[in-house]
């Protein structure tokens, strides 16, 4: 009964890691569900924004913010959003692959690239990968707040206004469903789609204090509840990702516990068949 | 029954508030507002304070540390901010986020070194499970 003590070993440890996976398994499930409903909760901020600019938009079709001026392409920036946490399948990893492939494209066409990372996976990408990272935000946490992103998302802005980059592009991970998730990069700066919106009525605004003043505040805000809706998003699919990738795991265990049984109860039944012969040689022999 | 005028309060987390009220009170950069139904379109920015909606039972209030209020002649959107901005203190933030993203990449060695490592295991352990799939495929 030599490997029989070993295989046993190696059952009771399979079973240790199958608990873990599939504990994770429920963690991530009650996650998920907070995560989406923390992703629904953005949208009417986002809704009504896109409302009062529409509506500003067309009150003053003249006045048109450096926030929606498309210009020549020198230089282009990526805000990359991933999880602060490993073990959830494939989903960062095919987030960057997306985003590899788009960076390869833009530096053929001689545009340059700059980073803000957001969150501790995308960092340890960078630094292998290269690149110029201009800000980053990590360890956010299950329940991100908006002011962790201001100051990233501020120097991008920043750095648009000053033209040191033309173009701000966010690449996170869109929650189709549970089962999916959809790498998308996305134009965040000049803003687009806002301009061509129908809208039936329109108002002659007052302002206070003037409306540049207003437009620039309401601009920034609505680029960072972008951003905030994207962090959320792919938070969402972190959960639900790791939910999946964690039962999986859960799965293979148990097939590997069984596999390993019946190695276990074959090498069981050939010791003794194997202590029966011999027994029965030995009863001969006297 | 009185005049009514619709008002929302969302923020960037979450919506606050959605209702009608005969009366919107809201702190504006310029000095207090008061919102009656019909008023003129206005937008504006709002100073950290109380905004106060009163249904004609009762005055709701909502703390708001900023934002930016619309008012078109039946709706009023309160746009609830829910950091404390200010120049500087937007300032500061950027100049935090910069000041971590050259850390990261350049001293630190130790925390850093660790992540990449982690980020090289997955991958090996991606190609491993690669060159597993393809054995399986082969024997069958």
């Amino acid at each position: 009964m030599a490997g029989a003590k070993e295989i046993r070993t190696k059952i009771a440890s399979i079973k240790n890691t199958q608990k873990i996976t599939s504990a994770m398994e429920m963690v991530a499930a009650a996650k998920m569900r907070k995560a989406q409903d923390r992703k629904n909760a953005t949208r009417p901020y986002a809704d009504k924004m896109r409302n009062v600019i529409g509506h500003l938009y067309h009150a003053h079709p003249e006045y048109t913010h450096t926030f929606m001026k498309e210009r020549d392409i020198s230089r282009v920036g990526y805000i990359v959003i991933s999880s602060d946490r490993g073990l959830c399948g494939g989903l960062n990893s095919n987030l960057f692959r997306k985003l590899t492939r788009e960076i390869k494209k833009q530096q053929e066409a001689g545009i340059q690239v700059n980073f803000c990372i957001i969150g501790s996976k995308a960092l340890g990408f960078f630094k292998r990968f290269g690149g110029k990272v201009l800000a980053q935000a990590t360890h956010l946490g299950d329940a991100p707040r908006i002011e962790q992103l201001i100051g990233a998302v501020k120097v991008m802005l920043d750095a648009y206004e000053q033209g040191e980059i033309d173009r701000i592009y966010v690449a996170y991970n869109g929650f189709v469903n549970t089962m999916t998730q959809d790498p998308t990069i996305e134009q965040l700066v000049p803003i687009v789609g806002e301009a061509d919106k129908e809208l039936k009525h329109h108002w002659d605004y007052l302002y206070e204090p003037d409306s540049k003043e207003v437009l620039d505040g309401l601009l920034t805000r609505y680029i960072e509840s972008l951003v905030y809706q994207s962090v959320v998003e792919n938070g969402a699919c972190e959960q639900s990702a790791r939910m999946v990738a964690m039962k999986a795991a859960t799965d293979n265990a148990g097939n590997l516990i069984d596999e390993l049984q019946l190695v276990y109860n074959k090498a069981r039944q050939a010791a003794i068949t194997q202590e029966i012969s011999e027994i029965v040689a030995g009863a001969a022999a006297v | 029954m009185a005049m009514t005028i619709h008002i929302d309060i969302v923020s960037a987390e979450g919506a606050i508030h959605s209702g009608h009220a005969e009366m919107v009170y809201a702190p504006g950069v310029m000095g207090e507002l008061g919102i009656a139904p019909r008023h003129t379109p206005l937008v504006t920015h709002l100073k950290p304070g109380d905004v106060r909606v009163d249904t004609g039972k009762e005055m709701l209030h909502f703390y708001v540390s900023g934002g930016i209020l619309e008012v078109q002649p039946h709706v009023v959107t309160v746009l609830a901010d829910t950091a404390i901005r200010a120049t500087d203190l937007d300032e500061a933030a950027a100049i935090e986020a910069k000041r971590k993203a050259e850390e990261a990449l350049a001293g630190q060695k130790e925390a850093f070194e660790y992540a990449k490592a982690q980020a090289e295991l997955a991958e090996a352990v991606a190609q491993l499970r690669a060159i597993e799939k393809l054995r399986k495929i082969k024997k069958s």
